[in-house]
């Protein structure tokens, strides 16, 4: 079931195209399987990568020897960190990131910091002799301790990943921070503050303080990574891949390879999911470097073991709450240390989590330190709101348990707490629309809310999500006019959602077309103007801003065309209900399609591009609310009915609203149900599979009912907001205050397993 | 993967020589749902797989009262839980036959390659168990038979000799007043391994309201899939009743003896075992009472 909730339109069919649900453009393509994904190039000539991968999670790397590989027939070349250019010109500083670490990330160079971290690569003939031509490269490895979380890497006196990594300390949002000089697995600490906690907590009525914790997670896309590299000798490198962002692996291969942008094109091909896992490439520079060496194109995919243990999952986190509330539900202050576990290398999601916690309530003193924490796992990458997710399970359960304690509805105590517009976030920022009020009205009011649960072991979880976003990276788009009066719509922004057919439902709405009318392209670095990768929920609002302003040059360079037909001036046209109208005589018309067969004769073609770089998405809101039943003798949570709710601003094709909206609801589910990486002690991840990585299937799942509400985004044409992210922040802690109230526990550690469900029930019964 | 020679012979005798040539090195094929997997994953390194699907014998699913239900080796999961007399006789395998992995793998997966596969999570195992199933064996020395709850021999390990196929799996007819289940626990709903499985067969008396004799198999557990004998036995001459129930149910706990693993705990398997016995004993006896 499906509910729209517009709050500012007024009138239903605002929009001529805009909030319909046209079949998308790329949809036949890809039901018939007639869309090439990364892994489906296939050229004369190729060759097969491989990588071969370290079974340590920690450990020196004193020699590798390739000889025997090499020897192997069919073998065409192996590669190791000393073929990246930038490895030979710059020692690695972690704290600084860039492309030094990346290049390392690829393949290491003097250490190897996780299960899984690639250490060299064969090019061969067939997959299968460069599979085995693996197995002899001899590597010879000091072992190292291994140090497996944030509790061993921050412990006094633990093993260093980095000889030469130092605290930085920061007291704002953004910027490098101070150098403390300590050597530390801790590479960065950032505290924001607002009022002074300590008196906040003397106003309290009641304190409850708590410590949540989560593990790692994947992810989970279903295609692996996968890149085919072809340099020509002496010429330019050719990488087709599965990315999300065409201009950013560019740069990067630039930077690694220590050659000029311009030598290099990189052409998308359809993504199979990313989920902010794919923003980050690991295989295009060394098939480029295998390419290099041998003078042939390289394919290389990854298997599915190796997209888990060598690629970035999301960080296992810990964070610590204290939160104190007056009896009337007033919060008089919130105290949170977040440490996020970064994996490898520096960059953990620490601060979205620290911006975010509770940035959508109205306290007035907020103390929060956030810790960036290397350890020896896979270096995290972005998933769905990076860092988000965790820091709302510690702080939308925290506040349920509070509600609790006070004889609250949970509901009441936030709307009790909420921020407006003008208040300001502990970043210091006042907020423009937060949502959160608009939501949780209208969550209060739905029919789930107050429902019966009807019957024992039963529990109902409601939490809100908060997506703090700020500043986007700019997009470009192209719009050709066809003489038939169609338009083909060329933008750089890889379509990982359905965002093809919601920008060019945005220029059929300004051009008075219709959605089939528009023809969108997604096209190499070399076709169109730099554009910021696809993440951040930027793309249907960055990316639809700027093809609404190219469509805007194209009424305006057409509107010309007429006037010179007409012998009047430009500014004597008006474009209307897609028809153009000459104003000193208005039985002078023309409609899109007519002006547009007259091109060729006024003037010739019209090709408008247009670039957008205001950015500000703005923040998001989302909540949800589960039912579910709690087996008491198995631990098994079976969820009875969930509902989700999102403030869209304007849906622009609502079906792919509702699947952003569905599909983070799943994500979250399996975060906070099942998933994560079960590591041994030697830092093995021992699950490194579809069957063992527990992720939700669609018999786990009841109907996830969807309820867009649309409070228009003022910094958008059409009013706009992102759906990418936010729905996955209130599933994790919606599911945990179901649980919860289930089973009368407390659930404070994900995921909240059936065997997690056993053991604390067990530990009610045997304390009763 | 490595290059191996992959042969289909259309006979049981050649099939036998083309495995007995190659000793360990040699593999059958039966729906491939574990073998590929294991291949693929370096677990093995073979010469030849010997695909047993062109072979009549070992496609035969047939019954008569005289001699029970016969499932050849390379007949796949859906054709038993498809077969009417499956579906009336065999209640504990039409349960473990029809959830065993996805629909797709039921396609391909047999109930013989799911026995020799002798994972100790294997579903089919302790329901054939449970009806007192017997494998049918040839190798180069002949024919030979062996109870299915002495065929396992340890994780991923059975009882076959070089140059041995599993020919069939035969069940004897259950007498009237029988009825099994299966049960098992997952996490999630479907595709995962049983962090614990169960499965039960009782026999009532006339009367209906006394067990002759019970047999109860567990899965998951130990390196194999094992026969609670003590805790079946228990259940001899008892009254079928909640009591009965929880005895036999807590007395099977005793036949586990579990590993942690990221699949589950070791007492949380034992718990599991003794609810899914007590639960899959429920049903069994309401299903031998609807006759």
């Amino acid at each position: 079931m499906t509910t729209t909730i517009d709050k500012t339109a007024g009138t239903p069919g605002k929009y001529k195209v805009l909030g319909t649900r046209p079949v998308r453009h790329d949809g036949i393509e890809k039901v018939t399987g007639a869309a090439r994904y990364g892994a489906d190039m296939n050229m004369p000539e190729m060759l097969h990568g491989k990588i071969l991968r370290s079974p340590h999670a920690h450990a020196r790397i004193r020699s590798i020897d390739t000889s025997k590989a090499e020897a192997l027939p069919g073998v065409m070349a192996v590669a190791t960190s000393k073929d990246l250019p930038i490895i030979q010109a710059r020692e690695l500083n972690p704290g600084q990131g860039g492309p030094r670490l990346l290049a390392e990330n690829d393949l290491a160079d003097k250490k190897v910091l996780y299960k899984g971290h690639a250490v060299a690569a064969v090019a061969a003939t067939s997959p299968h002799i460069a599979e085995e031509a693996l197995a002899l490269i001899a590597v010879d490895y000091e072992v190292l301790p291994t140090v497996l979380g944030w509790r061993e890497a921050m412990k006094e006196g633990a093993t260093l990943l980095h000889d030469n990594l130092t605290e930085k300390f920061s007291a704002t949002r953004g910027g490098a921070g101070e150098d403390t000089g300590n050597k530390s697995n801790v590479a960065s600490h950032l505290q924001l503050k607002m009022g002074n906690v300590e008196q906040g907590f003397k106003e309290a009525d009641t304190i409850l303080e708590r410590e949540y914790n989560t593990q790692t997670i994947h992810q989970g896309y279903i295609e692996p990574f996968a890149c085919t590299a072809q340099w020509i000798p002496e010429g330019r490198l050719t990488i087709w891949t599965s990315t999300q962002g065409i201009f950013g692996v560019r740069g990067n291969v630039a930077a690694i390879l220590n050659i000029p942008e311009s030598m290099i094109k990189i052409v998308p091909m359809e993504i199979g999911g990313g989920f902010g896992g794919k923003g980050t490439g690991y295989l295009e520079p060394v098939a480029a470097v295998l390419s290099k060496k041998t003078g042939h194109p390289i394919k290389m995919v990854m298997s599915r073991k190796e997209v888990f243990e060598g690629t970035g999952p999301s960080s296992g986190t810990s964070i610590t709450v204290k939160i104190g509330a007056k009896k009337d539900g007033t919060i008089t202050a919130a105290q949170l240390g977040m440490i996020y576990e970064a994996g490898a290398y520096p960059g953990s999601p620490m601060v979205g989590g620290v911006t975010s916690a509770v940035s959508a309530y109205k306290i007035d003193n907020v103390l929060i330190d956030g810790y960036d924490v290397v350890c020896n796992k896979p270096k995290t990458a972005a998933y769905r709101a990076p860092g988000h997710p965790q820091a709302a399970f510690a702080a939308e359960s925290a506040l349920d348990e509070l509600a609790d304690m006070l004889g609250m509805d949970p509901m009441d105590l936030r709307l009790k707490n909420v921020a407006m517009e003008g208040d300001r976030a502990v970043t210091g920022v006042p907020h423009a629309h937060v949502g959160l009020k608009e939501v949780m009205d209208v969550m209060k009011a739905h029919p789930h809310y107050t429902a019966p649960l009807g019957g024992p072991n039963r529990g109902r979880g409601v939490a809100t999500g908060y997506r703090l976003n700020g500043g986007g990276s700019g997009s470009s788009a192209t719009i050709n006019v066809l003489a038939n009066g169609t338009v083909n719509l060329t933008t750089g922004s890889m379509d990982l959602s359905g965002t093809r057919v919601a920008i060019a439902m945005q220029v059929a709405e300004t051009l008075g077309l219709t959605a089939e009318e528009v023809t969108p392209q997604v096209v190499d670095t070399d076709s169109v103007g730099w554009t910021g990768g696809s993440g951040g929920s930027r793309i249907t609002f960055d990316t639809g801003r700027a093809s609404i302003a190219a469509a805007q040059l194209v009424i305006e360079q057409m509107g010309a065309r007429a006037a010179r037909l007409w012998e009047v001036q430009p500014e004597d046209v008006e474009f209307v209900d897609g028809i153009f109208i000459c104003t000193k005589n208005t039985d002078d018309k023309f409609t899109f399609k007519e002006l547009a067969g007259k091109l060729m004769t006024t003037g010739g073609p019209v090709t408008c591009s247009a670039m957008d770089t205001q950015g500000g998405v703005g923040g998001a809101l989302a909540g949800n609310i589960f039912d579910v039943e709690v087996d008491p003798e198995t631990g098994k949570v079976d969820i009875l009915r969930s509902t989700v709710f999102l403030d869209i601003g304007q849906a622009a094709h609502p079906s792919y609203v509702e699947g952003q909206m569905q599909g983070g609801t799943l994500q979250g589910i399996g975060w906070a149900l099942n998933e994560e990486y079960f590591f041994t002690p030697e830092g093995v991840m021992a699950n490194s599979s579809l069957l063992d990585y527990r992720m939700p299937t669609s018999l786990d799942l009841p109907m996830i009912d969807t309820v867009i509400i649309e409070y228009a985004n003022p910094r958008h044409p059409y009013g706009l907001r992102g759906a990418g992210e936010h729905p996955i922040i209130a599933p994790l802690p919606a599911m945990a205050n179901a649980v919860s109230r289930a089973i009368g526990v407390r659930m404070a550690t994900l995921p909240i397993s059936p065997g997690a469900i056993l053991e604390a029930i067990e530990k009610k019964n045997t304390n009763k | 993967m490595q290059e191996f020679e992959y042969v289909a012979p259309a006979n049981l005798e050649d099939a036998i020589r083309l495995m007995a040539e190659k000793g360990p090195r040699a593999k059958a094929l039966a729906g491939g749902t574990d073998i590929l997997i294991q291949l693929r994953g370096g677990r093995f390194q073979i010469d030849r797989l010997v695909d047993i699907k062109k072979i009549p014998e070992l496609n035969e699913l047939s019954f008569s009262e005289a001699n029970g239900l016969t499932v050849g080796a390379a007949v796949e999961c859906y054709r038993v839980y498809e077969d009417q007399t499956v579906q009336k006789l065999y209640p504990g395998l039409f349960d473990s036959a029809s959830l065993i992995g996805g629909i797709q793998i039921q396609g391909r997966a047999t109930v013989g390659g799911n026995l020799c596969n002798a994972a100790p999570s294997g579903d089919n195992i302790p329901s054939l168990i449970v009806q007192e199933a017997v494998a049918i064996v040839a190798g180069p020395n002949g024919r030979r038979n062996i109870s299915v709850e002495d065929f396992c021999a340890g994780p991923g390990r059975n009882v076959l000799q070089e140059g041995e196929l599993l020919v069939a799996i035969h069940i004897p007819t259950p007498k009237p007043n029988f009825g099994a289940h299966f049960l098992r626990f997952i996490p999630r709903n479907e595709m995962d391994i049983a962090i614990a499985n169960s499965a039960v067969s009782v026999l009532l008396d006339d009367s209906k309201q006394h067990i002759v004799s019970a047999r109860i198999a567990i899965g998951s557990v130990a390196p194999t899939p094992v026969f609670a004998r003590e805790a079946s036995a228990l259940l001899t001459g008892k009254e079928a009743n909640e009591a009965s129930i929880e005895e036999a149910a807590e007395a099977t706990k005793a036949a586990a003896s579990p590993i942690n693993d990221m699949r589950g705990t070791i007492d949380q398997r034992i718990h599991l075992v003794g609810v899914l016995t007590k639960r899959a004993l429920r049903t069994a006896i309401s299903r031998a009472r609807e006759g």
